[in-house]
Formats: C-alpha cells, sequence, structure tokens
C-alpha cells in the first residue's frame, strides 16, 4: 500500500509537468505575448511535484520507521530526520527561514506537529506495508545482508504500464523507487521551483510582440526582429523537468535510456532557444552530437545486458502470489560476503543468478552465464553514455558551449540535474558494474575534475568558469563512485546540485542586472550595487570552496560532501597504493576550486569597477528572482548538515548496493583492487593517529585555504600585477585558454579527416558516379536515336508499304466497280464459266 | 435422239434456258426485262434440278430444291420490284445503267 501511495505520487510529479507542458505549447501559442500564464503554469506544475515528491519523502519515511537513518547505531539522528523533512516540504513555500538558527526545542515542536500531519495523509499503517507484498516490493538484498533492524521496505518496484511484448522481450514503463530515487525527485523539484520562478524575472524581456536580439545579426548587418518566445521557454522547460523525473523514477535500463533522450532532446532545445544566434545554434548541435557518441556506448550495453540477462529491469517482478515472476538485473549478478563475483570455477564466467542467490538453470541443466569481459563492456557501454551526459572526459567539450543558453537554462539543465543524471545513472546501475569498470570511472572523473578546474582557472566568461567548475565536480562524483564512496559521489551530487545552481542563478542576476554583460574584466565592484546577489553567490563559493571552521562542525555543504569524496578516495589510495593519483589530483584539485571560485567572486564583486558603463546602469534584480537565491542559499549552506552523520547522507545511502554495505569485509578481486573496508575510512588508525577521513579532511581543508587565500592576494587585493603574471605564464595561459587543445584535437582528429573524406567521396561522386551515369545516359541517347532511325525507316516503311499496296490495290479494283448492271452479269457469267473450266480441267472424272 | 427420252435433252433444255436467261440480263436495259433473265436462268436450274431427280439417286430432294428455287424466286421477284419501282420514283425510269450511284 506504501508502495501504491508512492507510486502515485511520484506519477503526479512525474506527469504534472508534461500535462504543463502540452498547455503551455499549444495554448501559449493563442494566448498573448505578454500573458505570464505559462510561466505560473509552469511553476505550479513542479511546485506541486515538489509537494508530491517531498510528501512522498514524509511516508517512505514513515513507513520504514526512517530506518535509513538509524543505521550504523546513530540512532540519536532520528529527531534530526524529522526536522529535515520540515525544512524540505516547507522551505520551499515559506522558504526563507533556516530552522537550524531557530533553537532545537522549537524544531523538535515543529517537526513533531508536521509529522502527525504526515501520518494523516497515511491512510494504511505502516505494518500493513510489510504484509501487503502482492505487488512487486521487496527488501532489498542490503538490508537483509546487512542484518540491520528494518521496520519496513525501503524498496518499491513494479510496472506502471506494459508497452509491448516482442517474444521475451518487455518493454514496459516501470518505477523503482528507493531513498535515492526520492531524494533526486524532491531535490529536482525543489531546485526546479526555484529556477522556474527565477526564470520568470529572468525571460521576462521575452514578453513582447517584437524582441530585438542584440546578439543576432541579419545579412544587411541589423538585429534580429521576432515575436518573444516566453511561453515556449516555459513549456520546454517543464517537458525537461517530466523527462528528467521519468528518468530518475524509470524502473527499467531501456526506460532510462528513452528519458535520457528526451532530456537530451531538451537540452538541445534549450540551448538553441536563441536559434537566430550561430554560436547558439552551433553549440546545440555540438551538445546534441557529441551525447550521441556516448549514447551510442549505451546502446551496446543494452544490447549485451539483453542478450546475457534477457530482462532491462532494475528490480524483480513478482506475480500474483508472491513469487517471483523475473529477477531483476541487481539479483542476476550476485556477490558473496566478501564482495566477490560468483563465477564458474571452470570458465571464471559470472553466473546469472535469481532474486535468492542460486545460479539459474537453463534448459539443458547449465547454469546461465556471462562472460566476464562482457560484462565489462556493458558497464563501460552504459559508462560511456554518462561520459557524453555528464560531459566527463573525453566528451566534455559541449559544456562550456552550452552556456549559449538561457542562463536558468544552465543553472537547470547544465550543472544541477540533467549533467547529474549521467552521475545518478552510475550510482543506479552501481550492481552491475565491476571492478575494471569502477577503476575507468575513477580515472575519468579524476582526469575531468584536473583538467576542468584548470581551464576554469583563466576563463573570462562568468558562466564559463561556472561550466567548467561544473565539469570539474562532475568529475569528483564520477572519482568518488568509482573509488567504491557509493554514498559519497551522490551526497556530492545532491549538495551540488543545491549551491551550484545557486551560484548559476547568481550569475544570471549579475548578468541580467548587467544587461547581459558575461565578461567579468568588464564587472567588479558589484557588491554595492547587488548585495543579495553578491551574498548569496558568496555562500555558493564558500560551499563549492569547500571552506569549514576547523574544530568545530560549522561548514557549509561542499566542505561534507567533497570531504566524503576525499575521504573515499584516500581510503582506496591507502588500500592499493598504486592508484596515489586518485587521491593527490583531487585534493590539489580542491584548492584550485577554491582559487577560481574565489576569483571569480572577487572579480565581479569586490574590488574597482572595470567598467564605467556596465556599472552605472547595473541594478539589483527583482524580488522575483532574489528569493529563489535566497531559498537555494539556505540549501546550499545547509543541506549537509552532519556529513556524514547526518540525515542527507544516511538518506541517501539507506539502500547503498549491497557490496559496498558497511561491513563487508575488503576482498581481492579478479583485477588485483582492494576493496577499502568501510569501517576503516572512518575508524581512529591502529598508530593512534586521526581517522582517514580526517586525516582526508584536513587535507582538503587545507588546500581549500590555501586556493582561497591566493585568489584573494591575486585578485582581492593590489599587490601583484595580473597582467605581468599573465605574460610571465603566456604559454600556460594561452594553453588553459584553448582549453587545453581539446577542440582543436577533435577539429583535426575527427572534423578535418571527415571533411577530407567527405570532400573525397563528393570527388568520386562527382567524376566516377557521376561519369557512369553521364555516360549511361549518353549511351542511352544514342541508342534510342539508332533505334528512332530504324522505327522510322524499317517498321514504319514496311507498315506504311503495306499500305500504299492495299490502297492501290484498291484504288485499281476501284475501276471495276462501273455500276454497270449488266455488266456484272457478264463478269459472273465469264467467272462461272471459267470456275467450270477450271473444275473439270482439273479433276477430270 | 429426242425419243431416246434420255438426261441429255433435259439438260440442253435447262442449258438453253439457262444461256437465254443470260443472255436477257446482259442485254437488257429494263429493269424489268433483267429480272425476266434471272427468271430465266432460275428456271433452267430449275429444269436440271428435276431431271437430274429422276435420272440419278438424287431422288426426291432435287424436286424439294426446285420448290425452294420457286419460292425463292418468288421473294427475290418481290423485292426486286419494289427496288425497281422505288428507283423509278427517284429517277422516272427503271434503265440499270442508269443506276450507277455506288460506281467506284
Amino acid at each position: 500500500m506504501v508502495g501504491e501511495t508512492l507510486r502515485n505520487l511520484l506519477m503526479i510529479a512525474w506527469l504534472l509537468p508534461l500535462a504543463g507542458f502540452a498547455v503551455e505549447i499549444f495554448g501559449g501559442f493563442w494566448g498573448t505575448r505578454q500573458s505570464k500564464l505559462a510561466a505560473w503554469l509552469a511553476v505550479g506544475c513542479i511546485g506541486a511535484g515538489f509537494l508530491c515528491s517531498a510528501s512522498a519523502l514524509v511516508i517512505w519515511g514513515q513507513s520504514n520507521g526512517w530506518a535509513a537513518l538509524h543505521r550504523g547505531g546513530h540512532g540519536d539522528h532520528g529527531a534530526a530526520g524529522h526536522d529535515s523533512h520540515e525544512h524540505d516540504s516547507h522551505g520551499g513555500a515559506e522558504g526563507h527561514q533556516d530552522p537550524h538558527s531557530s533553537p532545537p526545542a522549537t524544531e523538535h515542536g515543529a517537526s513533531e506537529v508536521n509529522s502527525a500531519a504526515a501520518t494523516h495523509l497515511l491512510t494504511v499503517a505502516p505494518a500493513v506495508s510489510a504484509a501487503a507484498g502482492m505487488l512487486i516490493q521487496e527488501p532489498v538484498a542490503a538490508d537483509a545482508s546487512a542484518g540491520e533492524a528494518v521496520s519496513g521496505q525501503t524498496v518499491f518496484s513494479g510496472t506502471i504500464y506494459s508497452l509491448a511484448t516482442f517474444g521475451d522481450l518487455q518493454l514496459s514503463i516501470d518505477y523503482y523507487i528507493d531513498s535515492l530515487t526520492l531524494v533526486m525527485f524532491t531535490m529536482v523539484t525543489l531546485i526546479a521551483t526555484c529556477i522556474h520562478l527565477f526564470a520568470m524575472g529572468y525571460m521576462s524581456d521575452e514578453l513582447t510582440e517584437e524582441y530585438v536580439d542584440h546578439h543576432a545579426h541579419l545579412s544587411n548587418g541589423h538585429h534580429v526582429h521576432r515575436p518573444g518566445r516566453f511561453y515556449r521557454f516555459f513549456a520546454f522547460l517543464s517537458l525537461f523537468c517530466f523527462a528528467m523525473l521519468g528518468l530518475v523514477l524509470a524502473g527499467n535500463i531501456f526506460q532510462v535510456f528513452i528519458f535520457w533522450e528526451l532530456v537530451g532532446i531538451c537540452s538541445f532545445l534549450l540551448i538553441g532557444f536563441y536559434t537566430e544566434r550561430k554560436t547558439a545554434s552551433n553549440a546545440a548541435n555540438k551538445a546534441f552530437i557529441m551525447n550521441r557518441v556516448g549514447d551510442f556506448g549505451f546502446l551496446i550495453g543494452l544490447m549485451v545486458l539483453w542478450t546475457f540477462f534477457g530482462t532491462f529491469q532494475f528490480g524483480s517482478t513478482y506475480a500474483a502470489d508472491g513469487s517471483v515472476a523475473q529477477a531483476g538485473l541487481f539479483e542476476m549478478v550476485h556477490r558473496d560476503s566478501h564482495g566477490k563475483l560468483l563465477t564458474d570455477a571452470a570458465t571464471g564466467d559470472v553466473i546469472i543468478t535469481d532474486a535468492s542467490g542460486n545460479a539459474q538453470l537453463k534448459a539443458d541443466g547449465q547454469a546461465r552465464t556471462i562472460p566476464y569481459y562482457l560484462l565489462v563492456v556493458a558497464g563501460l557501454g552504459v559508462f560511456a553514455g554518462c561520459i557524453g551526459k555528464s560531459a566527463q572526459f573525453p566528451l566534455q567539450t559541449w559544456l562550456p558551449d552550452a552556456m549559449e543558453g538561457p542562463t536558468p537554462v544552465s543553472a537547470l539543465v547544465h550543472s544541477a540535474t540533467m549533467v547529474a543524471a549521467g552521475v545518478y545513472l552510475v550510482g543506479r546501475f552501481y550492481p552491475m558494474f565491476v571492478q575494471e569498470v569502477l577503476l575507468t570511472i575513477a580515472y575519468v572523473g579524476c582526469i575531468t575534475l584536473f583538467m576542468a578546474a584548470t581551464i576554469a582557472v583563466v576563463a573570462t566568461d562568468i558562466k564559463k568558469v561556472l561550466a567548467y567548475s561544473t565539469i570539474s565536480q562532475l568529475g569528483y562524483m564520477m572519482l568518488g563512485l568509482g573509488v567504491f564512496g557509493w554514498g559519497a559521489g551522490l551526497f556530492h551530487l545532491i549538495t551540488h546540485a543545491f549551491f551550484k545552481s545557486l551560484m548559476f542563478l547568481c550569475s544570471g542576476s549579475v548578468i541580467h542586472g548587467c544587461h547581459h554583460e558575461q565578461e567579468m574584466p568588464k564587472m567588479g565592484g558589484l557588491l554595492k550595487k547587488m548585495p543579495i546577489t553578491g551574498l548569496t553567490m558568496l555562500v555558493g563559493v564558500i560551499a563549492i570552496s569547500g571552506l569549514a571552521i576547523p574544530g568545530t562542525p560549522i561548514a557549509f555543504s561542499g566542505f561534507h560532501s567533497k570531504d566524503a569524496v576525499v575521504a573515499s578516495a584516500l581510503g582506496f589510495v591507502k588500500a592499493n597504493p598504486g592508484h596515489f593519483l586518485l587521491f593527490f589530483v583531487p585534493l590539489l584539485t580542491a584548492g584550485i576550486t577554491a582559487f577560481y571560485m574565489f576569483r571569480l567572486w572577487f572579480f565581479t564583486f569586490i574590488g574597482k569597477p572595470r567598467d564605467r558603463h556596465v556599472y552605472d546602469h547595473c541594478h539589483e534584480s527583482p524580488a522575483i528572482m532574489t528569493v529563489p537565491l535566497l531559498v537555494l542559499s539556505v540549501f546550499a549552506a545547509f543541506c549537509a548538515v552532519g556529513g556524514e552523520e547526518g540525515v542527507l547522507y544516511k538518506l541517501i545511502t539507506g539502500d547503498q548496493p549491497a557490496h559496498i554495505a558497511e561491513g563487508i569485509a575488503g576482498g581481492l578481486s579478479a583485477s588485483g583492487i582492494t576493496l577499502p573496508n568501510a569501517h576503516s575510512i572512518h575508524a581512529p588508525s591502529e598508530s593512534g593517529g586521526l581517522s582517514i577521513h580526517a586525516q582526508a579532511g584536513a587535507w582538503a581543508l587545507l588546500a581549500a585555504f590555501a586556493g582561497a587565500l591566493i585568489a584573494y592576494v591575486l585578485y582581492g587585493t593590489e599587490l601583484v600585477n595580473l597582467h605581468e603574471v599573465k605574460q610571465q605564464l603566456s604559454g600556460a595561459h594561452s594553453f588553459l585558454m584553448n582549453k587545453w587543445h581539446f577542440d582543436e584535437l577533435y577539429d583535426g582528429l575527427f572534423m578535418r579527416p571527415s571533411h577530407v573524406i567527405g570532400k573525397c567521396c563528393a570527388w568520386i561522386d562527382r567524376t566516377i558516379f557521376d561519369g557512369i551515369l553521364h555516360g549511361a545516359a549518353q549511351a542511352t541517347v544514342v541508342v534510342s536515336k539508332w533505334d528512332r532511325l530504324f522505327d522510322e525507316n524499317v517498321v514504319d516503311g514496311f507498315v506504311n508499304l503495306l499500305a500504299r499496296a492495299t490502297y492501290s490495290v484498291g484504288d485499281s479494283f476501284k475501276t471495276i466497280q462501273t455500276g454497270r448492271l449488266r455488266q456484272y452479269v457478264m463478269f459472273i457469267v465469264v467467272g462461272v464459266v471459267a470456275l467450270f473450266a477450271v473444275l473439270f480441267s482439273t479433276f477430270p472424272r | 435422239m429426242l425419243a431416246d427420252n434420255n438426261i441429255n435433252s433435259y439438260l440442253l433444255v435447262g442449258a438453253v434456258l439457262f444461256v437465254c436467261g443470260v443472255i436477257c440480263m446482259a442485254t437488257k436495259r429494263n429493269g424489268i426485262g433483267v429480272l425476266m433473265g434471272v427468271e430465266l436462268v432460275l428456271n433452267g436450274a430449275n429444269v436440271n434440278f428435276v431431271a437430274f431427280s429422276k435420272f440419278t439417286r438424287l431422288g426426291l430432294d432435287g424436286q424439294v430444291f426446285s420448290l425452294f428455287v420457286i419460292v425463292l424466286a418468288a421473294a427475290e421477284a418481290a423485292v426486286a420490284l419494289a427496288i425497281a419501282l422505288n428507283f423509278y420514283n427517284n429517277h422516272l425510269t427503271i434503265d440499270v445503267d442508269r443506276a450507277s450511284k455506288l460506281r467506284g
């Protein structure tokens, strides 16, 4: 029953934006261009979706007694959990007061009231849900194997609608609801609501019958004049929300793929929103095409999965009597208590198991198996899709160009949610990844985070800096996931979504206030002009830099999540010293991150105004844009309170994959990677020093402070002449300004060769194929000329001759026809006599 | 020779009648005259039929055939006289040499 309630709530949250999209795109066409109705409709849809998601989270927590928060003997966090939900479900609506700043007693009082209300929402007591397992609900293996007290189910999966059945292949719309789904739903809907509100202010200059696009020029040098497209923007945003929520809710990998493509097309439409600008349409194409490259790998992964597992579903499906009808993908790859895969002793192939961990048998009694290397291929294939979507190395170049879209789009699609979908999928699909794939993920993340951070250091476009920082942070998430820090990576995903959307909206506010000026060298000293934007931006900057006051629990969200990632990396490196780069690169990059983020902030908000014109015309944004900033800044600062002992982390990791759950001893895998023991990361080391976690946190904090300090010295004060520094480092500077020459590299590797090949093909076409065709045509003409001669002379001649002969015979017979009756009689007589003569002479007696 | 009462005398009469009829058709310009010639030819044939009927194994068939010919001659005469009347109406003559409208 809880499962159905959750399913229905999330489905409402999922489908409302689709309904909104339909109304906006068709209704907006007939409405007036000055109407804000479409925006309010979109806000209403996504806001209602947020309420549904938040209440679903509360219902889910109530039904299992907040089991996720009680794990690992930290039972005293239950109250904080309630508090968080009070915060979650009302933060968006009221949103200005931070509950954490109020005294604890008040907090508890409020949470009691709220949970009572939530209980009323539940029509069925939680205990019933456990018994009502007829639908497709199973406790995931994690809870069973970890042997912890579970007061209710936490994972719900099932089929919403069966699309089609092709032989054994069933295509259906499924749902898979666990703690990660619910947290993602709440996060996406909350951020999307804030961004919708912000966009209403940001896009207001589209509310006109004739919009003049100053960045798009016609061939005669004039600006492009076009009707405003306010309603269309919000329709696209709604469609995007629908696709993103569908991706999160999806219960099978094929459905994920469908919505994956749908968010891709939304991204395409939104990047190319100013489609008259050449740069925008190019960027949209680039994003779409680079994503297709990754999706090709995704498709290969899907094929491998389908061939060997025969299903796309994550969770098991259940028959009416409660027995397992079809084991889900996650049950089919079984790991023992040491985290090892169940393999065939003779061949080394991985054995495919049923829901209870026993090998599935084929018709001939043999166990079903999949070759190990194909499991690697499937994992790498799916990860290739994630590389494209999350802009990881080597497909990272599309994301900075995607900043051509309006800033709310950058905030929602290209930093907070869609690009995080790749990370989400890695997290969701984690049970299927083997060690080699995870190592690849870790190294790809490691390369990406360093490369993007270095480019961000020299970028001058305020949005480009944020774009590279997004790529870099996504690299952190991938790294975290790759080094077995499942919770850490996804934790960073959630906190990053909040502070990055906040910073993008702040940059949007700056751009709006400065009349679409994006170059930081023309800004400076804007804090006086836009205090709210500046201060909320500072919150985001501190959060992403991971600053904290040492020795106290006072820290913003980014500190906790980045700490978790770096700690996971350090744990991994301690267990596998050969992969030391996986720790040192992110540590160094933590410092670079702090540097470039503070550089951005100092550049924009502090110092002397560099462009008098921009400064004079700059103004603070209206309330509809600043209120979302305030709401998001509260979340950016406090959503991760408590770090890995806090509510958010525990909620996310409530249903973490079985084989990385705490309590599993590190084991050797086929590839020689040692799994770090999750306990050992947090426990103090034997030598009595700091725990791995504390060590990593201290190093990261040091790096962040160093980065921030350097940024302050360089950009906050006037101690150093920046031009001299730039000239001395001109080689490195130009290398970074050219984005490590990746665009040139891809130009040389793919574009030029394809142009050359295209030219060759054109030449072959023009000379050989066209030559053959022309020759054939000419031959045909010659043949038909001959044919014509033959026709005219021989065939026609014969026919004419016949006709002429017939005519002349007839003509000569005409003279016999005299009209004289007596003559005719004579002819008859002569004829008869002649006949007789012939008869008698021929046939004599 | 005539007293022999054999077939040749009958055939002779028939042949004479036929030749007279043919000459009549070939020489007369009067339509009625031509018609008379036709009757002579037909009756010459009739005489032959009857003669064959009597002197050969033809039997009654020859006589029946001659009856047919008589009936045909009557019908033909009726049609031909009707044509002759119409022709007279149009040309005020029954000279068959004038009936040359269908000449080639």
